[in-house]
């Protein structure tokens, strides 16, 4: 039988705002069955935003629901899981979002390792606002306000997740949508601050201007260019060199700020 | 709220410590900041004094994080607090604006120093009287405070957490380097003794809940996350369900209802301290550390017979104007002075206000030194 996704949407928000050929949908259908597949209560499950499409969607969802400020969406989320430690936290992120003008939340965030789970939208572009380059357009790409093309190098999010010390850090596309279920659930059962980076399509704002009009070119460029982390070192160097990584990347344990709060005011609470 | 945890008692108190204690008296069990001089200590006395509480310090990456993180505990149910000074009050102005439209309560402490920019640190001024008003964008209701002292501190910052849970809005507490950083005596009161107003839960069931329907005064009830009530709350304009909205009308009644929520309410928050008011024909009009120097100055020209009173504001925003006004119209009345540590912010609000009914007349000091009484009797003579 087909899963029902009806039981986690607010059908009577439906339809979404997102453009034909968006990866967002596919994104949003593996997050459901992987919450489906936990069986997480709809109550626990706390689903918070930012600004941009992506952040849309937490307001097409059944659950605990906040759509913040631009780049904001993981302070707001800190707040509410030191408060509500039972809640599932997760959040929804453009790449404009994450890296850019909340870049800074994001290299904290992993640094605290609190228990939520960070899904990053990838598209490469902001998309929403019609097309400006963002921190994670790839070098020579083109772009609104990259009309001679992107002239800096983009963010490596695994790199850059596993420096500022998250704990578990993985990668899919909307191409690869077995192993992006699988890596959104062990992200969300993972305790402690996890990163899930999802390369995926923008064909209206990006892949217009960069000769992959439509989404089948897009979905077609993860199929040839991706190669699982394992597998890598099994190619030739130079074959290598030129594939995208995806898979796990780091999985790991340490102290979890929310824990380490709630045993300080235990600790102080017991000091007469 | 009882036991060893509160001392009341007498105690040697500064400002930002008393406003520290009193966030612990009002309810407040969460804190995020980012350290900034004059504010920082209030950071430093609940990073130990919250878990002792069994509520949470949070020191973040920076202001705006601060911020958000302040209105996302508030969201799951707790009081919640953040403070800063000039520059940082300036970077939490897009969250303050998210507070206001989603209606979150909390307490945002805004410790003054001289500006723009960095200004100078360790100096006061008053000069953030009109960025408490304004200082994010769009037309917003704001609740904003004053206190003159260590005491009133204290009081105060327990009023700012009653009016934000009352009126579902963040609630700004002005103080200054002077009153933050100088020590006073201070009673501290029994705890359960101070009163306490804590936010209006939803009656409904989960599926009648309206996040954002007003209500009688205007003020929609607020569901904690994680309890069974699965709203969506959103910085876009939105109906009484919480979620976004386009259509004029909705958008139109929203605007009006938020800033009609604190403007029916002026009796409740508007609030200010006479002194020889009665029979006062030169009244001075002064709030914060120049309060202090203006009582000086008023007790000193009553010595001398002179017919001076002082109107301190305790409440700044919303501008108590009804008051202001009835004084003006009073026929022995003949003018207000306002000194303040700023060009003039308040002033314009007086000349606004009382202007067509008596002379209205501006002290200002830009120099990051408080007025003395005898400044403002020397202004006195002058006019």
């Amino acid at each position: 039988m087909a899963f029902d996704y009806d039981q986690y949407l607010r059908v009577d928000r439906l339809p979404h705002i997102w453009c034909p050929g968006c990866g967002h949908g596919i994104i949003f259908k593996a997050l459901l069955r992987s919450i489906h597949g936990l069986e997480i209560d709809k109550n626990d499950l706390m689903l918070v935003s930012g600004i941009g499409c992506a952040s849309r969607l937490p307001g097409y969802a059944d659950f605990n629901t906040l759509h913040t400020t631009h780049g904001r969406a993981l302070p707001f989320a800190t707040g509410i899981k030191v408060m509500k430690a039972n809640l599932h936290v997760i959040v929804t992120s453009g790449d404009g979002d994450a890296v850019a003008i909340g870049g800074n939340h994001f290299i904290h965030t992993c640094r605290r390792n609190i228990d939520m789970t960070l899904i990053v939208f990838n598209n490469s572009i902001y998309g929403m606002n019609g097309g400006q380059v963002s921190p994670t357009t790839p070098y020579g790409s083109f772009a609104s306000t990259a009309p001679w093309g992107n002239l800096s190098v983009h963010f490596d999010f695994m790199k850059l997740a596993q420096g500022a010390g998250a704990t578990f850090v993985a990668r899919a596309t909307t191409y690869h949508v077995k192993l992006l279920e699988k890596v959104i659930t062990q992200a969300i059962a993972h305790k402690g601050f996890s990163v899930v980076e999802v390369l995926e399509d923008c064909p209206t704002a990006y892949g217009r201007r960069n000769k992959m009009r439509g989404p089948v070119q897009m979905m077609k460029f993860w199929k040839d260019n991706c190669v699982m982390i394992d597998a890598l070192d099994k190619l030739p160097l130079e074959e290598a060199k030129e594939k995208i990584p995806i898979g796990i990347f780091c999985q790991t344990t340490r102290q979890e700020f929310t824990d380490e709060q709630h045993q300080v005011a235990q600790r102080a609470m017991g000091e007469e | 709220m009882s036991g060893p945890k509160f001392k009341s008692g007498l105690r040697l108190m500064s400002g930002n410590e008393a406003v520290a204690e009193a966030a612990l008296y009002a309810g407040c069990r969460f804190f995020a900041g980012y350290p900034i001089t004059p504010s920082t200590e209030i950071a430093e006395v609940l990073s130990k004094r919250l878990p002792q509480v069994g509520g949470f310090f949070l020191q973040m990456e920076d202001e705006i994080a601060s911020m958000a993180a302040t209105l996302g505990a508030s969201l799951a149910g707790a009081k919640s607090m953040t403070a800063t000074s000039g520059p940082g009050f300036s970077l939490k102005q897009e969250n303050i604006g998210y507070g206001c439209i989603a209606e979150i309560p909390c307490v945002v402490v805004n410790v003054q120093r001289g500006g723009p920019s960095t200004g100078i640190p360790t100096g006061p001024m008053q000069g953030d009287i009109m960025q408490a008003r304004w200082g994010t964008h769009g037309d917003h209701p704001v609740i904003v405070l004053y206190p003159d002292g260590v005491e009133d501190a204290f009081w105060e910052t327990i009023r700012a957490f009653n009016l934000a849970e009352r009126y579902r809005t963040p609630v700004i507490l002005l103080t200054d380097e002077v009153i933050g950083h100088m020590r006073e005596r201070m009673f501290l009161p029994k705890p359960g003794t101070v009163s306490i107003y804590n936010r209006r839960k939803p009656r409904r069931i989960p599926e009648k809940y309206y996040p954002y329907q007003g209500g009688t005064q205007d003020v929609p009830t607020m569901a904690p996350y994680g309890e069974g009530y699965r709203f969506h709350v959103t910085g876009l304009f939105h109906d009484r369900t919480g979620f976004p909205t386009n259509e004029p009308a909705e958008i139109d009644a929203e605007m009006r209802r938020l800033l009609r929520k604190i403007s029916r309410a002026y009796n409740d928050i508007v609030k200010w301290e006479e002194l020889f008011m009665d029979d006062a024909e030169e009244v001075i009009v002064a709030f914060g550390c120049t309060a202090r120097s203006a009582r000086a100055a008023v007790k000193r020209l009553r010595a001398r017979d002179r017919k001076v009173g002082l109107f301190r504001l305790k409440t700044v925003w919303p501008f108590p104007e009804r008051a202001l006004i009835k004084i003006a119209k009073r026929a022995h009345v003949k003018k207000m002075l306002v000194p303040e540590m700023n060009n003039g912010q308040v002033l314009f609000e007086v000349e606004r206000v009382a202007g067509r009914y008596c002379d209205v007349e501006g002290l200002q000091r830009l120099d990051s030194e408080m007025i003395t009484p005898r400044q403002i009797i020397r202004a006195l003579r002058e006019n």
